[in-house]
């Protein structure tokens, strides 16, 4: 450990030491370059090796040994199993994203210059504070089930509440009718994010140019012209800024099935899928699969995500 | 963008100084060693330290041990080793990781093992042979092994002929845990044949409650319990012989005998007249955790649970777990009350380094000094050691786990699922298990983790 910190103090020495050294006209670009090189070298070695390598090992069977071609790849799209996967990961992006903005604009516009701004937005944000791995454990209590019986007690609020409204407690987590449970976990996930949503859109609609706003009222125009003329359209960017990164977020989604549900009940998603592949199963070719997968479906994302923020700055 | 227009050199003092505070300050994080040589009374009495001096002078010597059994029962296992660093010389560093049984691989692979790690599954060994990396047991581990447990039991720890780790703990899986004082006062008797089993089972569920409680929740790992259910019957159903194939696939896992053995399953854990005692339907066993639903049995709600021995540490503390009290267990019936099969499971010592100190602490941990000196230290623990005298066991629990291992007539096969490749043994197994649970029915089941086993 020590010395592994040593050798990085002497590293970083060597090219502060060299930087000291560079003279001339184009110094400050030669300097730029040597800073860049412990990054570009490390981008190298921990991402960009690691990317190619599981590309490669997708191609290869369980314990990396045989070549076998694109057979992981239709173990994903034809399994039964890895199809509910697949499924279940487009429904988390398509709905997590959409509500979790949604939520926090409508909130963020709510609360806007009221009394209790701050404390309303700490509200809805502290959640952001909690690791999902304990959302996701305090959420299971929520929705857990005990029997009607006599000397048995309900211990999930939600269940409590429907015996409350006379009905019979279900076993929320693992009914997948109508997709019950996926829903269920993605309402924990919408929770976290709705936060991050917020905030970001807070900020930008207290960007909007004060005149902009004074002329509108002068024209006398109605909240709701004045939402969809005026407000959506100044934190456009900022909006799909947000979304795109929640749909990201999303799709990495791994710690809310797996302490919630494990990925059983159908209810698993990519991320858990290519965790339990390769940890539990010992399935090294196909979690490389599913990681790639996972892969392709993020970038046209990120590309989008970082296209947009240019055009902003 | 952050407007870097000082001269290069104030910039070089700058990050300088960020540099060596961050080393400095993770140097600090670093270097925060836990001490686990907590107290100094060691149990040393009358050990024989002449056996180590064989492995010549071991004084100033280290040997890591790497292992998944974390607080509080790793006390009683660093204690258990005092006696032996007294008379060695040598340091024993325990590192106890709940994430153990994947982080090994890890560092196995990695080139960077410990000198010794206690592997609780026979297919995790075979795994970690197959790195390279292990080191096959010296000849005085080899010798003890064949003097104080069974052939069986020397099998798990072999791979491809070459003997490997010698057996450590034991656990024993084919109980049924019970409260003898609601016997008493219902009249109940334990049963000593499966029939007896379902008979009593009829019995309770007459009376209008449920006989059974039982969960397979366990997070990520959901779905373990029951294929402890499935070869307790698979054992007792068809035999040992057959249950040896089946784990080592000569017969197909869709074969009319697993098929057999998750109906005779079915009949007590997909029987609403039988399950789950306390916790709502059959469904509700996929949804309850396996620690929460033999906790029923206190709140009268059920009248059987089968688990491990470990479970005892379940029960709330200051519960009688005794003979005559609150709780108890008794074995799981064979199929008549001669053949006693009995599932179970184990910790395998397996070596990375040949040092001479390795080897004396192996030698060490394979003797029935040990395993008494262990017995003495712990509650919830046994061994199959033969030369481990039941006296020394205080836990009523461990008493009868012990008389179940050492009975001549036992029959011990180690734990399935715990042997069969990865793909089937920790994942379509439990899955589909799980699947079974909530209403899949059995063809469906067995065919699908048959699919699951990796092609050869």
């Amino acid at each position: 450990m020590l010395s592994a910190l040593l050798l990085f103090a002497a590293v970083l020495g060597v090219i502060l030491f060299l930087a000291s050294r560079v003279r001339g006209k184009r110094s400050d670009t030669w300097v730029g370059y040597l800073y860049l090189l412990p990054v570009v070298l490390l981008l190298a070695v921990g991402l960009v090796y690691p990317g190619l390598r599981t590309v490669y090992e997708s191609f290869f069977d369980a314990q990396g040994s045989a070549f076998i071609g694109v057979d992981n790849y239709k173990t994903i799209f034809t399994d039964g199993d890895q199809l509910s996967v697949l499924g279940n990961t487009i429904i988390w992006v398509l709905i997590v994203p959409v509500v979790a903005t949604g939520i926090g604009l409508v909130y963020a516009i709510l609360v806007d210059k009221s009394r209790f701004e701050s404390f309303a937005k700490a509200l809805i944000f502290l959640p952001m504070a909690i690791s999902m791995v304990a959302a996701g454990v305090i959420w299971k209590f929520m929705y857990e089930y005990r029997p009607d019986q006599q000397n048995v007690k309900q211990i999930g609020l939600i269940n409590q509440i429907i015996v409350w409204l006379g009905g019979k407690p279900v076993q929320l987590l693992i009914t997948d009718t109508a997709k019950l449970n996926t829903l269920l976990l993605i309402v924990v996930f919408i929770w976290i994010q709705a936060g991050f949503a917020m905030t970001i859109l807070s900020a930008a609609i207290k960007a909007i140019p004060d005149e902009i706003i004074e002329a509108a009222r002068l024209d006398g125009v109605s909240p709701w012209s004045m939402f969809v003329k005026i407000t959506l359209p100044s934190v456009r960017t900022t909006i799909v800024v947000v979304l795109t990164t929640l749909a990201i977020g999303t799709l990495k989604v791994f710690d809310v099935v797996r302490t919630m549900t494990g990925g059983n009940f159908r209810t698993s998603v990519i991320a858990n899928e290519f965790y339990s592949q390769l940890i539990r199963a010992d399935n090294q070719g196909l979690a490389a699969a599913l990681a790639v997968v996972l892969f392709v479906l993020v970038t046209p994302i990120i590309v989008y995500n970082i296209r947009q923020v240019r055009q902003e700055a | 963008m952050f407007g870097l227009r000082g001269s290069s050199r104030s910039r070089v003092a700058l990050a300088g100084a960020l540099s060596a505070g961050l080393v400095f300050s993770l140097a600090a994080c670093g270097d925060d060693k836990s001490d686990s040589s907590g107290s100094t009374d060691a149990a040393s009495a009358g050990i024989d330290c002449s056996v180590f001096s064989q492995f010549g002078d071991l004084k100033g010597k280290t040997v890591s041990v790497y292992t998944g059994i974390v607080t509080p029962e790793d006390t009683p296992q660093k204690k258990s080793y005092e006696p032996f660093e007294k008379c060695t010389g040598v340091t024993v560093k325990y590192e106890g990781d709940k994430s153990f049984e994947t982080q090994i691989l890890v560092r196995a692979k990695a080139g960077s093992p410990p000198d010794i790690a206690y592997v609780p599954q026979p297919g995790l060994l075979q795994q970690l042979v197959a790195t390279g990396a292990a080191k096959e047991a010296p000849k005085e581990v080899s010798d003890n092994t064949d003097k104080f447990w069974g052939k069986d039991w020397k099998a798990y720890g072999t791979v491809d002929g070459k003997f490997y780790a010698a057996p450590l703990g034991a656990n024993v899986k084919s109980l049924v845990w019970y409260s003898p004082k609601d016997f008493k006062d219902k009249g109940y008797t334990v049963p000593t044949t499966l029939d007896d089993l379902k008979a009593l089972s009829d019995k309770i569920a007459a009376t209008g409650s449920k006989p059974w409680c039982a969960g397979i929740g366990s997070g990520d790992a959901t779905g373990w319990p029951v294929t402890d259910w499935v070869e307790d019957f698979m054992l007792r159903l068809s035999g040992a012989e057959t249950y040896d194939k089946w784990v080592k696939h000569e017969i197909p896992f869709n074969g009319p005998e697993s098929t057999a053995a998750f109906n005779a399953v079915g009949e007590y854990l997909k029987n609403d007249k039988y399950v789950n005692g306390g916790l709502g339907d059959v469904k509700s066993v996929a949804s309850t955790t396996f620690q929460d639903a033999g906790l029923q049995i206190l709140e009268g709600n059920c009248s059987l649970h089968r688990q491990a021995s470990f479970y005892a540490a379940n029960f709330p503390q200051g519960t009688d777990i005794s003979e005559n009290g609150q709780i108890y267990a008794f074995y799981l019936p064979g199929k008549d009350a001669t053949t006693k099969p009995v599932l179970g499971g184990g910790e395998f010592v397996l070596a990375f380094a040949d040092r001479p100190e390795v080897k004396a602490f192996q030698y060490f941990l394979s003797t029935d000094t040990w395993a008494n000196l262990k017995a003495k230290a712990s509650s919830g623990w046994v061994s199959a050691n033969k030369g481990l005298k039941i006296e020394n066991l205080t836990n009523p629990i461990d008493v009868l786990s012990a008389k179940i291992l050492q009975d001549p007539n036992a029959q011990f096969r180690f734990d399935g699922s715990d042997m069969m490749p990865a793909a089937v043994g920790s994942n379509a197994f439990w899955k589909q298990a799980t699947a079974w649970i909530i209403g899949q029915d059995t063809t469906t089941t067995v065919n699908n983790i048959e699919t699951a086993w990796p092609k050869k």
